[in-house]
Order: structure tokens, then C-alpha cells, then sequence
């Protein structure tokens, strides 16, 4: 219940927030910081669980989330300098970084096997919502092909995060 | 009856081909598989017990080819690739620990 309504808050921000509104299409600088913020949430993510985790299940599943986003962040560096693009912050960036400092807070809070299922459980439900938005918004609105085709490199990267996320909170069970 | 003789000029040829007869069986081939932005390439691969595969890792994440009954985990750091010489045949599904959504397959004979 918690959970869903988190991945409902995050599907919110991502599809109903004012930069998205009135069938405006993000322009290539906003889907790219959108989803540099959206890796860098994830990153931060991980980075509490490294600290607060006892289970070697969720540090590892931690470390390949961190390792996968920086290595797909740093591509999107490379090609944005490349293009000549200044990622532009949004309303849809700021809302889910807000969303995101919020869930880090909650978690904070949880200790041992609590954390553990609520991070987890937060990230199957953040990768599904962040692989609709890719899907449906930020892939379609994006006019660069390149940029296009890194959206759909880390959309393929995110389906595999949420089928293992999924995997890793089938044993936390 | 005659005996079937080899003109001495031909022996060098016959002896080649001979030789050749004899290694060919034996030379295992090594059979090359890619994995580039997610995807692994070619997913079903025939091969015989002896054979090698490499995994050839072109993205800049890690993979791994993991076999679902067990039976290999080879890891491939970004950029680097990893082999496994098959040592049983069977029909193996395998995929990546890290992106599950990576899946093939090998189909190893005897």
C-alpha cells in the first residue's frame, strides 16, 4: 500500500508535474537532465543502503546500481559536452529530487530487515516508474538521436535493475 | 595383385592430409558471443563439449553469463570479455545477474 503509493506520488511527478503539463513535450536539455537526476536519485539510493544494509544480498544489488548509473551518467556527460547541451533543470527534475530527499529521509528511520524490504521495495517500484516515463514520454519527445539512443540503452539498463530489484525482494521474503 | 604404391612426390600431400584428418576432430572451435548495449548476440548458439565460448563484454556495464541450472557464472567486467570451455551437454539457458533481462541460450552436443 505504502509502496504503491509512492511509485503513484513518483508517476505523478513524472507525468503530471507543470514542465510536463498541457501535452508539452520536454524539450532534449530537460529529458537529459531528467534523467541524469532520475540516475543520481538512484545512486544516492544505493549509497544509504551501502551504509545502513547488514545483507550482503541487498549491498551487492546496492554496488550494481551504483556501478550501472554512474556508468550511464558518465556516457550522458560525455555526450551532452558532445552535443553542446546544457542539461536544463525543470520542474519534473526538482520534484523528484524533493520526492527522492523525502524517501531517503523515511528511510532513514528503518533499521535491519525493515530497511532492507523498504529499499528494495523502493526500487522496484522507482525503476518501473521511471522505465514509463522513458518509455512513454522522454524516449518519444527526444529529437536528438543520440540522445535518443542513450535513453533506450538506459531503459534496457532500468528493465534489468526492476527484473533484479524484483529478485532480490522475492528472497527478502 | 598390386599394391597400391604413393608416387613419392605425392607422399608430402598425402601425409598433410592425413595429418589434418587426425587434428580437425580434435581442435575444439571457440565460439565468440557478444553482449552490446544489453544485448546478447547471437542468443542461441550450437556447440559441442570441448568447445569454447567468450563472452565479449562491448557495453561499458558489467555482465555476467550465468547458467539457470548451475552449471557456469562468468563474470565480464565493462569492456573485457570471459571464457568457459562446456564440459556437458544439454540445452543451457543462461543471463546476466546484474540485467535478467539479458537471456540465450546454448545448445550443447555431445
Amino acid at each position: 500500500m505504502f509502496i504503491r503509493c509512492s511509485a503513484a506520488i513518483a508517476a505523478m511527478v513524472l507525468f503530471g508535474s507543470p514542465a510536463l503539463a498541457q501535452g508539452a513535450k520536454p524539450t532534449d536539455p530537460q529529458i537529459a537532465h531528467i534523467a541524469y537526476t532520475a540516475g543520481v536519485i538512484d545512486i544516492n539510493a544505493a549509497k544509504q543502503a551501502l551504509q545502513k544494509s547488514k545483507s550482503k544480498e541487498v549491498k551487492a544489488f546496492a554496488q550494481d546500481m551504483v556501478r550501472d548509473h554512474e556508468a550511464v551518467n558518465k556516457q550522458a556527460l560525455v555526450l551532452v559536452k558532445k552535443l553542446n547541451v546544457t542539461p536544463e533543470d525543470n520542474d519534473t527534475s526538482r520534484a523528484l529530487s524533493k520526492q527522492a530527499s523525502d524517501k531517503l529521509a523515511e528511510l532513514s528511520k528503518l533499521n535491519g530487515a525493515a530497511f532492507d524490504k523498504a529499499y528494495v521495495n523502493n526500487e522496484v517500484a522507482y525503476h518501473k516508474t521511471v522505465n514509463g516515463a522513458l518509455e512513454t514520454q522522454l524516449i518519444p519527445s527526444a529529437s536528438n538521436g543520440e540522445l535518443k539512443s542513450l535513453l533506450q540503452t538506459g531503459l534496457k539498463i532500468f528493465q534489468g535493475h526492476e527484473q533484479h530489484a524484483e529478485h532480490v525482494a522475492a528472497d527478502l521474503k | 595383385m598390386r599394391r597400391l604404391t604413393i608416387p613419392g612426390r605425392l607422399l608430402p600431400v598425402a601425409s598433410a592430409i592425413v595429418l589434418v584428418w587426425t587434428i580437425v576432430p580434435a581442435c575444439a572451435a571457440t565460439i565468440e558471443i557478444t553482449m552490446e548495449n544489453l544485448v546478447i548476440a547471437p542468443a542461441e548458439v550450437t556447440a559441442k563439449v570441448g568447445d569454447t565460448v567468450v563472452w565479449i563484454n562491448k557495453d561499458v556495464f558489467a555482465h555476467t553469463a550465468t547458467a539457470k541450472n548451475g552449471d557456469f557464472d562468468v563474470n565480464l567486467p565493462a569492456k573485457a570479455s570471459g571464457r568457459f570451455v562446456l564440459k556437458k551437454a544439454g540445452s543451457v539457458d543462461y543471463y546476466c545477474r546484474y540485467h535478467p533481462n539479458m537471456t540465450a541460450k546454448l545448445k550443447i552436443e555431445p
